[in-house]
């Protein structure tokens, strides 16, 4: 069965090097430095998989990277299943286990081909037109049947265990894709020293001289002239040659992004190993060297298993010594094909017939084939072939009509003509322009520093290649400053040239035929589909492809773009140009979330900030929670305590005795200078100029629109020196908001901005036996309440270390905040805690915290603040400093809707039933029988159990909430309505007594 | 990604080290308390958020942290040049004609 189709003296690999491989679960051998493509061709393997939509059997089309169809699953073990993998560019190793895709139950029986049958349900716009009503059906009933029948590969279901690496590098001149033009181009920039990049994506550089026999370079063939000079490239200090490496992305400045595949071709790689890297390119001059890719021809089942690109076929043949068939037919409109013929029927393989598009088809490569006996059959066109998982028949008919011939074949080359890959070009933003002589779009206008050369650049002939990409690279190098040398220059004594060919359907699949002509394999898109797409009224381009997704699959339309176009052209009876070209977006290939990703996953997702104390809370069980990227001590449990019963003691012993909580977190920002106060005026709602140095004040920070911004205590140090506090989710921003006016709005103020928030670790300490726990540990500060009065600061000594210790209250408690510099945030905590267990106190988390300010009505920015809140109507009316005449905000808060009545406002709540707690976020409305939508005049912001209250508590924001007092409101949830009533805002010692307790 | 001159560290730099800070040249006004709704909201609100060129405020927050304007294309997103704070309008640009 496995008939080996190795011609041996052919191709380049090593006959005794074999690496075995199974595919479905069958065994093969195959060759080093085959690909899997290759390797299965050489076992006669043509079918390969199913397509997308209408699961017909599919071959493998080409021999590179824009392989639509041989698309596979590669198995290295339970995580490592990458599904769709071009079997075109998946290098064989020893071992590697292949799986088709989108069939079942098996590749050759496969259920699904039921809608090749029922194709008309199919057909162009039917996900649009067919299943969009009604609407609710569509993500219950249409999108996952759909998806379980269309599809490609099936996704790995666990984690991925490979790492990706990434790098910057920077280059004078990038060379994107590395065939005789890119080699050409390097040589040229590389000789001046400059720092030169080429990559190309398949793992031997050389790109067409891989197949083209007829080349001779330096008085060698092509493709050992191509690794000679690569081998001289590799050995130079300034040049970098990146193998198995795409070009995906050309963004703005000359960014490149490459993808190297560093260990997908390795039997076992090396776990060190990255699989992938990615590579972020930053150019001086980009030469973009990317070549051609030939198109198929569009005839009816010009899909089925071994009809092929020629040049693939010739690629197998030079290559890797592979025969596509035994006896093959061609199918052009173009010389390229001719060529294919020529080295096959030289290698022993029989060809049937060349059938020509072109009436009378002439010169040497026509006559060369003809000497060697093949049939040539002019004017005529390939109309259809047998065969389902195999071609097995060509049938041929003068391209006019008439008689049709059928010829037995077992595979057919076929080229319509070579489009220049213009992908990247188009990426760079430069502008295409249509070459209607040739028939094909080419780099017009450029956007950026780059210089197309080669096929890419519509220039045909290995020669003229050589000498355009040659001067290119000198070019570049030139313009990225380099200096002129004068290397040797490749001199081309034999080379293949071909142009022209055509575009869309070819007479087989012409106007009013049926058939299934595929334009895009991988999308099942057939010319049927667009000429539909136009009878339906799509007119530009870009609604053609989305409405019949040709050009869509991921791979983006490499061979069916220009098809599409011309069928879609033709069909509207306009020009090429008029019909436009749809835009090139990245990634030119598929490319891994774990390569763009690379090392930023799990921990490295996003930084972790942990507090001095962190490892101190984790050795005494607390239970952390994520605030921003801090981990904070959330609750500590005592053995069986679970969070409630674990804060309810927390909140009862705070204010029973004292308690600790790590507040450092909070962001801190030093603002120094002899302006400083007038910059605190400005910048704060409230007066600082009057504050005395000692003492401390809470601040409210607007935006200019009058809304609050950021809160926190204010400590004055000097008179020109103010410790700021901000929330925690604020630091940041406050000191880019501070820093903003400083630089730009008030640059005249002699003020200098510090973040400090992470230079002290803060210990709150809070209780009525809060100064009993500090007191002996601190030097140099009189802590009694005459001589630090509640909110107050002063400097001294704790545990020996400076400290900066407040005196203020974020639970209503007699309070401390002890700053100490940050490396001995956990000793001076120890010690704190060792005073602390004398005197009845407990550790406290974030719960705790919240639940106590709440008792106390005080506020958190971004809880029970959204955006759109004043000072007023949160209840801070008095932090406005009446007498100001400037602060950020204090315009904003003079217009009219900021000072409207029944603005929403901060209010407390109580359930009617003392043991509901409400949920945070919920609606209140006033009547709970209105009709649906009812009229929401306010929300819950804070809710929690209150131990020390003996009930639940809320805050919540309320339109006109400050004048409802007493009145009973609801709150509808799913399972019940809930009644409550509008209170004040303080919860617990409304005279606030504790603050001295 | 785009490299960005910034006018303090006289460098080019990746775009990762700046942050956007909206259009420039929107002084705020020395009187604010004076100004009328009008004008507040022509000074708070209201943006010109061309297609060409644009004036816009750039800060180099993971660098010198200074912030700084800059005159660029938003069709093209081209940076056609970057100049310091509290500098004017430049009048005449680089590349553009007499
Ligand atoms: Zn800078």
């Amino acid at each position: 069965m496995s008939a080996s189709f190795r011609i041996s003296g052919k191709g380049r690999l090593t006959q005794a090097r074999t690496a075995r491989f199974t595919f479905d679960d069958k065994a093969y051998s195959g060759l080093a430095g085959d690909t899997l493509a290759s390797a299965l061709l050489a076992n006669g393997v043509h079918l390969v998989g199913r397509s997308f939509k209408y699961h017909r059997p599919r071959g493998i089309l080409s021999a590179g990277a824009e392989e639509p169809n041989a698309l596979v699953g590669i198995h290295r073990d339970a995580a490592r299943k990458t599904p769709n993998v071009r079997a075109t560019v998946q290098e064989l190793y020893d071992g590697l286990t292949a799986v088709s895709q989108n069939r079942w139950p098996s590749l050759s029986f496969d259920v699904g081909a039921v809608n090749d049958v029922a194709s008309p349900l199919f057909s162009a716009g039917f996900y649009y037109k067919t299943f969009m009503w009604p609407k609710a059906a569509w993500k219950s009933l249409y999108e996952p049947k759909i998806r379980a029948a269309a599809g490609l590969g099936v996704s790995p279901d666990l984690p991925d265990p490979d790492h990706y690496a990434a790098r910057f590098a920077h280059c004078e001149v990038l060379v994107l894709g590395g065939g005789a033009a890119g080699i050409a181009a390097a040589l040229a920039a590389a000789e001046t020293g400059l720092r030169v990049i080429l990559c190309d994506e398949q793992a031997e550089l050389g790109g067409a001289l891989r197949f083209e026999s007829g080349s001779t370079i330096d008085g060698r063939n092509g493709w050992d002239w191509a690794q000679a000079a690569i081998a001289r490239l590799v050995a130079m200090d300034n040049v970098r040659v990146l193998p198995r490496t795409t070009a995906f992305g050309y963004y703005a400045q000359n960014f490149v992004g490459l993808v190297e595949r560093v260990s997908d071709h390795l039997q076992s790689p090396d776990p060190d190993l990255p699989r992938e890297r990615l590579w972020q390119v930053r150019a001086k001059r980009v030469v973009i060297a990317t070549g051609a890719i030939e198109r198929h021809m569009v005839f009816a089942d010009n899909d089925r298993p071994g009809v092929m690109l020629a040049s693939a076929a010739r690629a197998y043949l030079n290559h890797y010594g592979v025969a596509v068939g035994r006896n093959v037919g061609v199918y052009t409109a173009n010389d390229s094909a001719y060529a294919a013929a020529i080295d096959l029927k030289k290698a022993g393989v029989n060809v049937a017939a060349i059938v020509d598009l072109r009436d009378n088809p002439a010169g040497s490569v026509i006559d060369e084939a003809r000497a060697l006996g093949i049939e040539i059959h002019g004017g005529r066109a390939v109309v259809r072939v047998g065969g389902k998982l195999r071609v097995n028949s060509m049938t041929v008919q003068p391209k006019n009509g008439g008689g049709e011939r059928t010829i037995p074949v077992d595979a057919v080359l076929m080229s319509a003509g070579w489009t220049p890959s213009v992908h990247l070009f188009s990426q760079s933003r430069g502008k295409v322009a249509f070459n209607d002589e040739v028939k094909r779009f080419l780099p017009g206008t450029y956007a950026q520093d780059c210089i197309s050369a080669g096929a890419c650049n519509g220039t045909d002939g290995l020669s003229a290649c050589l000498d355009e990409a040659y001067a290119a690279g000198a070019k570049a190098a030139k313009e990225a400053g380099g200096k002129a040398a004068k290397p040797a220059k490749p001199k081309v004594e034999a080379s293949e040239s071909w142009s022209r060919g055509m575009l869309g359907a070819a007479p087989g699949a012409g106007s009013g035929t049926t058939v299934k002509a595929f334009v895009d394999f991988q999308n099942d898109v057939t010319a049927k589909d667009i000429r539909q797409a136009v009878h339906e009224g799509m007119r530009s381009i870009e609604h053609v492809k989305r409405f019949t997704t040709n050009g869509m699959a991921t791979d983006q339309g490499k061979t069916s773009n220009m098809h599409g176009l011309a069928i879609a052209a033709d069909e509207l009876g306009k020009q090429i140009p008029e019909v436009g070209l749809t835009t090139f977006r990245a990634p030119y290939t598929p490319v891994t979330f774990g390569a763009i990703v690379g090392h930023a996953r799990g921990k490295l997702f996003d930084p972790t900030r942990r507090t001095t104390t962190h490892g101190w809370a984790e050795r005494n069980g607390a239970v952390f929670e994520d605030v921003g990227q801090w981990k904070r001590a959330w609750y500590f449990p005592k053995e069986g305590e679970d969070i409630h019963a674990s804060v309810n003691r927390e909140c009862v012993t705070v204010r029973k005795a004292a308690g600790l909580f790590d507040a450092s977190t909070l962001g801190k920002i030093e603002v120094v200078g002899p302006d400083a106060a007038k910059f605190m005026e400005l910048l704060y709602t409230n007066p600082w100029e009057k504050l005395e140095v000692g003492r401390c004040r809470y601040g409210v920070m607007l935006r200019e629109d009058g809304f609050i911004y950021d809160d926190g205590v204010v400590g004055r140090l000097a008179a020109d020196r103010f410790h700021v506090t901000t929330t925690t989710g604020g630091a940041a921003r406050v000191m880019n908001h501070m820093e903003d006016y400083l630089q730009t709005e008030f640059p005249d103020l002699n003020v200098w901005l510090t973040s400090i928030s992470e230079q002290w670790a803060v210990i709150a300490v809070q209780g009525p036996n809060s100064r009993k726990i500090i007191e002996p540990l601190v030097e140099g500060i009189d802590m009694s309440d005459a001589a630090m009065p509640h909110m107050s600061v002063r400097e001294g000594k704790i545990c020996g270390v400076p400290t900066r210790l407040f005196r203020m209250s974020f639970s209503g408690e007699r309070g401390f905040e002890v700053n100490v510099p940050a490396d001995y945030g956990e000793a001076v905590w120890e010690a704190l805690w060792a005073e602390g267990q004398k005197h009845g106190a407990c550790t406290y988390g974030t719960e705790t915290m919240h639940v106590l300010r709440a008792e106390k009505g005080y506020i958190i920015v971004g809880q029970d603040t959204d955006g759109t809140v004043t000072p007023n109507d949160a209840g801070l009316d008095w932090v406005v400093g009446k007498k100001k005449t400037d602060f950020v905000g204090i315009r904003g808060l003079r217009r009219p809707d900021l000072l409207a009545r029944g603005r929403k406002q901060l209010v407390g709540l109580k359930t009617k039933d003392p043991n509901t707690v409400l949920e945070e976020g919920a609606q209140i409305v006033a009547d709970p029988k209105q009709p649906i939508p009812m009229k929401m005049i306010g929300h819950v912001t804070s809710s929690y159990w209150s131990e020390n209250c003996g009930r639940s508590i809320a805050l919540a924001l309320v339109a006109g909430g400050r004048g409802r007092m007493g009145e009973t409101l609801y709150v509808p949830m799913p399972d019940r309505t809930i009644e409550v009533e509008i209170t004040g805002m303080v919860f617990f010692d409304e005279k606030g007594e504790h603050l001295n307790g | 990604m785009l490299l960005i001159h910034c006018p303090y560290c006289e460098e080019e730099r990746p775009e990762l080290e700046f942050r956007n800070a909206g259009e420039a040249h929107i002084a705020r006004p020395a009187n604010i308390v004076a100004e009328s709704d009008e004008d507040f909201e022509k000074f708070f609100f209201i943006r010109a958020n061309t297609k060409g060129l644009v004036y816009e405020r750039w800060r180099h927050v993971h660098g010198c942290a200074r912030f700084f304007n800059a005159v660029r294309d938003s069709v093209s997103d081209k940076f056609i040049m970057t100049y310091k704070a509290g500098e004017p309008k430049p009048k005449k640009l680089p590349g553009a004609g007499k």
